[in-house]
């Protein structure tokens, strides 16, 4: 990637060029800076698994490498984000204000996932309608009054809910898996397996996808509440390399 | 010569620490019909006195449905509570929109009460001319709330508002502790015998002149008029049913 490429390829590029009527246009964001990778999550018998690793990259750079992509939003739920950090700090600073008026209103209700992932995707679409999008894909996971929810929402205001979700490169690597590993099975699955089944997926995104890094917190949402692991490595496996010379095989 | 200096406008405080337009302004909720509001562990309801400027015209509007959940009996400016039911409805609408969820009951009340405060506190203002029983039933169960001119609002087990709501609210303060448990029409039959209470010497409910607005658990606000009154107005004490009944029910077959 060509990190402000836009005018590179101009000579004297602060001035604006002849004969273009779209030299006054306004731009708004064309591109995210900082990004996070794939986000993975799926149900399981206890409630809902997510994962994410903690670099932030910069381009291809690998910019800032202890970020937590998984954030918790009142006591049952959790929002986890791919694509620019920037726009989901300021999307976990909304949430936390919503939150906070939520407490403070003192009348005994309390947001749910369900009502959460809803204002989110309000806002996700809002912002793409005035063509100002929030870059991120979104997974939200919750569990409440013993109903496990998982929806996505991207910077389109695109939504869906499914009981396996991967964004970005993820949908590619993992999400294939996810599904074999997953769909029918979302109230049998044990804990360990999820754990199982989230680790493989990890280490095939580590080894495939160049924006990944072996470093990732996985979290769950039960009905004991939420829970988020300090970061862990998967095993991988080198040796094969030592053989290999050029790109053919 | 003695003209009060202190009620011009809202924003001036009287030497006893009053402040006399608010005042005139709960006056006005006097002037209304009256309605009865009532809660039960499982419903609320709300039950209004209509009036009619005579013979040739119609019965005003007394109960009016804000949301599946919600509903407002009124008593005082009509205009005035079309303006709040308006605003009411925006406001329940918002909150589905944003976070599919129906909007509890407490937010809508205390955002008419501030609403009504601020046109309290800015000179050149008035204050609302019109008093407000919400019922609701949210996620915290059923609900029934009181709104003033004044901005202040109260949950009650049962209320009543409006022209001679006093008695009403006699009847309610003698029953109240036995409507937590109270089914549903036993709940409509206290709330029909309070507002029979409000009515002048030789008038009587009827089919006419009565509505009923129901919320509940399983049940969206429904309000009940005309026909379908009758099977509730049966349930009033025997004395009370021989007087009334008949006449409005006569038709020509």
């Amino acid at each position: 990637m060509n990190q402000f490429s836009l005018n590179f390829d101009r000579e004297n590029y602060h001035e604006k060029p002849k004969n273009d009527i779209f030299a006054d246009a306004i731009t708004r964001t064309q591109q995210p800076i900082v990004t996070g990778t794939s986000v993975l999550a799926f149900k399981y018998k206890d409630g809902i698994m997510l994962a994410a690793d903690t670099l932030a990259s910069y381009g291809s750079l690998a910019r800032f490498t202890n970020i937590q992509r998984l954030y918790p939003v009142g006591d049952f739920t959790i929002i986890a984000a791919s694509g620019d950090i920037s726009d989901f700090q300021y999307v976990q600073h909304l949430l936390d204000t919503v939150m906070v008026e939520e407490y403070y209103t003192n009348d005994g209700h309390v947001l749910r996932t369900q009502n959460i992932y809803e204002y989110l995707s309000r806002v996700m679409y809002g912002r793409r309608s005035r063509f100002n999008p929030l870059w991120n894909s979104y997974v939200v996971g919750g569990y409440n009054d013993g109903e496990k929810f998982l929806g996505y929402v991207d910077l389109l205001g695109t939504t869906y809910q499914s009981s396996t979700i991967a964004t970005g490169f993820g949908g590619y690597l993992a999400q294939p898996i996810l599904r074999k590993a997953v769909e029918g099975r979302e109230d049998t699955l044990t804990e360990t397996e999820a754990i199982e089944i989230m680790n493989s997926c990890m280490k095939v995104l580590y080894y495939r996808d160049a924006r990944s890094f072996n470093k990732f917190q996985r979290a769950k949402i039960t009905a004991e509440g939420v829970e988020i692991s300090g970061p862990y490595k998967a095993e991988t496996q080198w040796d094969f390399a030592e053989g290999l010379r050029g790109y053919g095989p | 010569m003695f003209r009060n200096q202190y009620d011009n406008d809202i924003s001036t405080w009287s030497p006893q620490g009053r402040i006399h337009q608010i005042e005139y302004a709960l006056e006005a909720v006097k002037q209304g019909s009256a309605a009865v509001g009532l809660r039960s562990n499982t419903h609320a309801i709300l039950l209004a006195l209509k009036r009619s400027s005579g013979e040739l015209a119609s019965y005003q509007k007394k109960l009016i449905r804000i949301d599946d959940h919600l509903g407002v009996a009124i008593a005082g400016l009509t205009s005035d509570a079309r303006v709040l039911s308006n605003f009411m409805r925006t406001e329940a609408m918002k909150s589905k929109m944003i976070f599919d969820r129906p909007l509890p009951i407490f937010r809508i009340v205390s955002a008419i009460g501030d609403k009504a405060q601020v046109n309290t506190q800015n000179y050149g203002r008035r204050p609302y001319g019109v008093g407000l029983l919400v019922a609701g039933y949210d996620e915290t169960g059923p609900h029934l709330y009181e709104c003033a001119p004044s901005g202040n609002f109260f949950e009650y087990y049962a209320m009543s508002i409006g022209a001679r709501s006093q008695s009403a609210k006699t009847y309610l303060e003698k029953y109240y502790e036995s409507f937590a448990e109270a089914s549903l029409d036993e709940l409509v039959r206290h709330g029909l015998n309070a507002l029979r209470d409000t009515l002048q010497q030789d008038k009587e409910l009827s089919t006419l002149n009565c509505s009923i607005g129901i919320v509940g658990a399983d049940q969206k606000f429904q309000i009940v008029e005309g026909e379908a009154l009758q099977a509730y107005l049966s349930l009033l004490d025997t004395g009370a049913q021989e007087d009334q009944g008949q006449a409005p029910m006569e038709t020509e077959d």
